[in-house]
């Protein structure tokens, strides 16, 4: 039965497994390094998964945005923020507000309200790869759950990519990629966000002597 | 339906597991003295340990009782069915139907009960810590297992272990993403069962550390050398359990006798990669504090409940 | 009137339960005469119960009417598969559990012994009526005699203020539920006012009366068996009582809500649909998690298997819901699989439940302790105790190759072969709810050990149980026959799912007998060998040659020599008593790990104590988010009236002027 499946599809779906899971690896980790280096896995999964598309579809744009994912997520943002962390002095454990099984526990509901949300919409789509509708939005809302949780700004940003990589992931698999204008624009916009944050967390550690995130609760106006 | 070659390949996979399981023991400690730069004991250390235990005298405490001393057999029984059951060699295997996976997870967890009710027994601090520990790991470790366990179970549409390994050893090329997320909570769960470094050490004996040393710390003589003997087995049988779900490759279908013959050296094979591997994650891993394997443990039953979602989501249909 | 039919037995075997009862009021004070003689009598009709309905398993159902009761409305019985299941599990275990009790009830205990075995006798008999009664009448007269007789046996040493509480609280809930299951029948009868069971059967409800009824059954059987949030009672009653009556309550009588329940939802109502069977997993989950975590947590040896009662019956309640799901889908052959693991958890519970909760009797006459934390090394003692109850602690555990593991086995093989519901949100629901089935199971091995551990093994807490003494022959061969009963539901459960396999055909018109037949009697193979096979005899003789054949070699190629010296224990210096783990220091890592749950007291000594001391108190969240504000408003309310209650004959009249003037005004035609 499932050998109807052809390879490449299964290809797909594995890459697409192997993204859920970096995505709970990420959840579950308390380093901040070792958090970078999984994005940066979950970049190269992504990039592959997108090439193998790229292959099977023969839809030649997808090959640029398989390269520009290489070269933005997996080599310039984990060292851009590499770098951040080591200019920074950011602490090496990673602070959560709610504590990590929990935080996982929340996650796996998260999993299977994604799977079930994402089921009708994926019957709607003709795409072979359609399944992987359902990992993309379980991605996005882990990313977003560990936004929620994490109490260093610098979490919340990976938090924020590893987010963007998941809707990249259903983009290619839904629909075979966006067009290539709206990709470069998603990537420019990531990189500019992302160097624009770099300069917030100078300005925010100048100003607190510290990247918690609690501390902006006092910017407020009374 | 039984064979005279079935019960002959069930007799020799049994031996085989009683004679490789010290060596492999003996083989992961070498490679983590090797990768620790320290001068590597001899291979065969763990055989010279049996052979002097099972000389010495057994020295009981007073409190023993008499499930203190049965405890160490039934122990090793259990494990010498664990590894009578799990497939190394060939599929063909008329024990195999006797227990299937969902039993050979009660086989551990009843070798598990046995072993902390003995470290309970004398009634010393470190034996009662060490049983209270055990089943800590154990409660945790066990559903993580079945979980691995079930999600290969869709798979296969089948719990008899020896059905799994036949099902993935002979597919088409498929490939299965819930596999990965199981591979990885089976390693993690192996890891904790087998007192491996993550969760426990297996080379400490230092008091607020230890798990499994601390239950077997009143045994002596030949009680000891079962204990350990059947340690090694547990490993042995984690270890065959795992290559052959995940690395099924080479594995004799049936009463074929060449197949057998050309499984034992890629078994050894298998195991010496395995080993090493071990080792090697053991060497550039720290120990954990006790209350962070519960949160190793409930990854790992995460992930693998995890994997049972995506292979409902991604393999069933279609 | 040439043969007796089995129904006509168990009525005989009813009112000699009664009689034997009765008998026991001659002589009140006579204690050997009605522990030596009338107790071993009714285990001799216990016997003839359960062989009886074990007989008439798989035969057509039979009928009688009975013609007491009010005029008009006689009792109608009924004795088909589903009840002979129950009645055959009331009559082997009620056989071990008296005989217990001949040995167990002694002199100057709070009640007189006479009126004691009246009570027990009373609650057997009822208990029986109940799993015969035929409508609902029959039915509610029984199931309040049975209420009634065990919260008199609850409170047999009713001279504690505690024990009076708890008995007034399991009376309390036990109306609760009673009430709700006079509606369940008033709502099943359709409003055609007949209330025989045929009459409920033949009614057709629509969705919404039939949901009504069942959800009303489930909260109403529910409270008897102790599904979260009625388990409150549990865990006071059980302590409470005498360990026989524990036993026998724990055992049997949960048992008799279940088989109302699987009474109503499958044989009373005709639709079944599909978040029913939701409804009831779920609330099974909750209630075995809960019951398994509190278990692990307790220091009292009773309360400790109290609440491992609640965690097996939230079991037997998931195994219900499934079953429930299956059934609406029409896919009976699952169905049945799930049906046969809640009627075998049924069977084999009731066995090792009541076989640990007598070893605490027995325990508790050798030390008269029932604190974890004062006993401890009580194998050296009582050494027949202690490994009769290693058996009764495996199965509870859910090990093999012992009984509590085959339905566990049945309950994960009908959650394994459940993909393809018609439904994405179940379909994803269902392997999570078996996740945590395991994760339940693994617990109750934590609190399995805990028990035994900390009773049995290791030093002896307190010097005064040097004195402690084996339990004596009657105990012994009550102990002996529950442990017979769960080694032989562990190793042959083919050939006991071939008997009870006739209920789950009746209830849901097919079973597991065909597949079953095709196979050995040592076999177990619900679907087929290559799919999924158990072998307790081959698993038990493979693990006993090994270990016998392993001594045996030992012995031959090195010795046997044994010295005895202290306890090494790392070179640690100081070896007594208190250095072993306390019961509360057992279960710190399931407290720390899951404190949200437990609601804890806690006192930590500090370093300038005079006099250190540590305490933890763990109690019910339940207690303080349910009981306590409902009985707060209840309170509120009294006080409200009680400002009505002026003293004076004037204002009452006046009360009952108005009164009746309101009346007339509304009760206008």
């Amino acid at each position: 039965m499932s050998s109807a499946i052809p390879f490449s599809a299964q290809l797909i779906n594995l890459f697409a497994a192997v993204i859920l899971l970096l995505a709970f690896a990420m959840l579950a980790q308390r380093r901040v390094v070792a958090l970078i280096n999984l994005f940066a896995m979950q970049g190269l999964t992504l990039c592959l998964s997108t090439l193998v598309v790229a292959v099977s579809t023969g839809q030649s744009h997808l090959y640029y945005s398989a390269g520009l994912t290489l070269l933005l997520k997996v080599l310039l943002l984990p060292w851009i923020l590499h770098r951040l962390v080591r200019k920074l002095n950011v602490k090496s454990e990673v602070e959560a507000l709610i504590n990590i099984p929990t935080t996982m526990l929340v996650g796996l509901v998260l999993v299977m309200i994604a799977f079930n949300v994402a089921l009708p919409i994926s019957e709607l789509s003709h795409t072979i790869t359609r399944g992987t509708l359902g990992i993309a939005l379980a991605v996005v809302m882990l990313a977003f759950l560990m936004m929620i949780t994490r109490q260093k700004a610098i979490t919340q940003v990976v938090g924020f990519l590893s987010m963007e990589n998941g809707l990249f992931l259903a983009a290619t698999s839904a629909t075979y990629g966006m067009p290539m204008v709206v990709e470069l624009g998603i990537a420019l916009d990531v990189l500019v966000g992302v160097i624009i944050l770099g300069v917030f967390f100078f300005q925010i550690r100048d100003q607190f002597d510290s990247l918690d995130i609690h501390h902006m609760e006092r910017l407020k106006d009374n | 339906m039984i064979s005279i070659s079935g019960l002959l390949g069930q007799a020799f996979a049994i031996l085989l597991a009683l004679v490789l399981a010290p060596l492999l023991s003996g083989w992961v400690g070498q490679c983590r003295a090797w990768l620790q730069n320290r001068t590597a004991p001899p291979l065969l250390l763990p055989y010279y340990q049996l052979q002097k235990l099972f000389h010495k005298d057994v020295v009981l405490a007073h409190g023993a009782s008499s499930l203190f001393r049965a405890a160490p057999f039934v122990v090793f029984g259990c494990m010498v069915l664990a590894c009578a059951i799990i497939p190394s060699l060939s599929t063909d295997l008329p024990l195999a139907p006797a227990a299937d996976a969902i039993a050979l997870v009660g086989v551990f967890g009843l070798a598990r009960v046995f072993i902390s009710l003995a470290a309970m027994d004398v009634g010393t601090s470190f034996g009662s810590l060490g049983g209270r520990r055990e089943m800590l790991i154990g409660f945790l470790a066990e559903p993580a297992l079945l979980m691995v366990i079930f999600t290969l179970a869709m798979i296969a549409q089948s719990t008899s272990v020896a059905t799994i390994v036949e099902t993935l050893a002979h597919r088409e090329l498929v490939i299965y993403p819930s596999l990965a997320f199981a591979g990885v909570a089976f390693t993690f769960v192996s890891f904790a069962e087998n007192a491996r470094v993550p969760v426990d050490n297996p080379a400490t004996h230092l008091e607020l550390t230890m798990i499994h040393e601390a239950m077997i710390l009143e045994y002596s003589g030949r009680y000891l050398a079962l204990l350990e003997w059947a340690a090694s087995l547990k490993l042995y049988a984690y270890s065959c359990l795992g290559l052959a779900l995940f690395f099924p490759w080479g594995i004799a279908p049936g009463d074929d006798l060449l197949a057998l013959v050309a499984a034992i050296p890629l078994l050894v094979l298998k195991l010496a990669i395995g080993g090493a591997l071990l080792a090697g994650i053991e060497t550039i891993n720290a120990k954990v504090r006790i209350f962070r394997a519960p949160e190793f443990l409930g990854t790992a039953f995460m992930l693998a409940v995890l994997g049972l979602l995506v292979r409902l989501l991604l393999e069933s249909k279609v | 009137m040439t043969s007796l039919l089995p129904i006509d037995t168990l009525l005989i075997a009813a009112c000699a339960w009664l009689a034997i009862g009765l008998l026991g009021l001659v002589a009140p004070r006579n204690t050997r005469f009605i522990s030596k003689t009338l107790f071993p009598l009714g285990a001799m009709i216990g016997a003839l119960v359960g062989s009886v309905a074990l007989g008439s398993l798989g035969g057509p159902a039979q009928t009688a009417v009975l013609a007491i009761g009010l005029p008009d409305l006689p009792f109608h019985l009924r004795l088909d598969n589903l009840s002979a299941v129950f009645a055959m599990l009331l009559g082997f275990v009620s056989v071990g559990i008296s005989v217990f009790a001949a040995g167990y009830f002694r002199k100057g205990e709070g009640t007189a012994p006479g009126l004691l075995c009246l009570e027990y006798h009373v609650f057997l008999a009822s208990m029986l009526m109940v799993l015969l009664a035929d409508d609902a009448y029959a039915f509610m007269v029984a199931w309040e005699t049975m209420a009634l007789s065990s919260f008199f046996l609850v409170t047999t040493d009713h001279r504690h203020e505690e024990i009076r509480r708890a008995g007034f609280l399991y009376l309390l809930i036990a109306h609760v539920g009673a009430i709700a299951i006079l509606l369940c029948f008033g709502v099943m009868t359709g409003g055609a006012g007949d209330y025989s069971f045929a009459g409920m059967r033949a009614q057709q409800l629509s969705p919404f009366w039939a949901s009504a009824a069942y959800l009303l059954a489930l909260a109403g059987f529910g409270a008897k068996a102790g599904l979260v949030p009625l388990h409150v009672w549990l865990p006071e009653a059980h302590p409470a009582a005498p360990s026989p009556v524990s036993a026998m309550m724990s055992g049997v009588m949960l048992k008799t809500a279940i088989y109302g329940l699987l009474r109503v939802s499958f044989d009373l109502l005709h639709t079944t649909l599909w978040w029913w069977g939701v409804v009831a997993l779920v609330v099974g989950l909750v209630t075995a998690l809960f019951g398994v975590l509190y278990s692990t947590v307790q220091n009292d040896m009773k309360r400790l298997l109290a609440y491992s009662s609640i965690e097996n019956i939230g079991l037997i309640a998931v195994g219900i819901g499934l079953t429930l799901i299956f059934h609406a889908y029409r896919m009976e052959a699952l169905a049945a699989l799930a049906m046969t693991a809640v009627l075998y958890h049924c069977l084999a519970h009731s066995a090792f439940k009541s076989l640990l909760f007598l070893c605490t009797g027995s325990v508790l006459h050798a030390t008269r302790e029932r604190s974890l934390g004062k006993l401890g090394g009580l194998i050296h003692r009582m050494p027949w105790v202690a490994w009769l109850a290693l058996a009764g602690v495996i199965a509870s555990a859910g090990l093999p190759p012992l009984s509590g593991f085959v339905s566990e086995w049945l309950l994960l093989q009908s959650f394994l072969f459940s993909p393809g519901l018609p439904h994405p949100w179940l379909n994803m629901v269902v392997p999570v709810a078996a996740a945590l089935v395991v994760f339940v199971a693994a617990l109750a091995g934590f609190a399995m050990v805990k028990f035994y551990g900390i009773i049995f093994l290791g030093q002896m807490r307190e010097p005064g149980l040097k004195d402690a003494h084996d339990a004596g022959p009657w105990e012994k061969f009550g102990l002996v026959w529950l442990t017979l009963i769960t080694l032989l539901l562990g190793i042959l459960p083919s050939t006991v799912i071939l008997r009870i396999d006739a209920a789950t055909r009746q209830l849901l018109g097919t079973g597991l007998a065909d597949k079953l037949h095709e196979h050995g009697w040592w076999m177990l193979a619900p679907i087929s060998p290559e799919r999924a096979s158990y072998e307790p005899v081959i698993f038990l003789v493979t693990i006993a040659a090994t270990l016998l054949l392993g001594r045996w070699l030992v012995r031959r190629l090195y010795h046997g020599r044994v010295r005895r010296t202290s306890a090494w224990d790392c070179g640690y210096y100081f070896q007594g008593p208190r250095a072993q783990d306390t019961a509360e220091g057992f279960s710190q890592p399931i407290r720390r790990i899951f404190e949200p749950m437990f609601r804890m007291e806690r006192h930590f000594p500090t370093a300038r104590d005079a006099a250190p001391y540590y305490s933890v108190k763990v109690e019910d969240h339940f207690w303080y988010w349910l009981y306590l504000p409902v009985a707060r408003a209840a309170g509120w309310v009294s006080t409200l009236v009680v400002t009505l209650q002026g003293g004076r004959i004037a204002v009452y009249l006046m009360y009952s002027f108005i009164t009746l003037l309101v009346l007339l005004l509304v009760a206008r035609p």
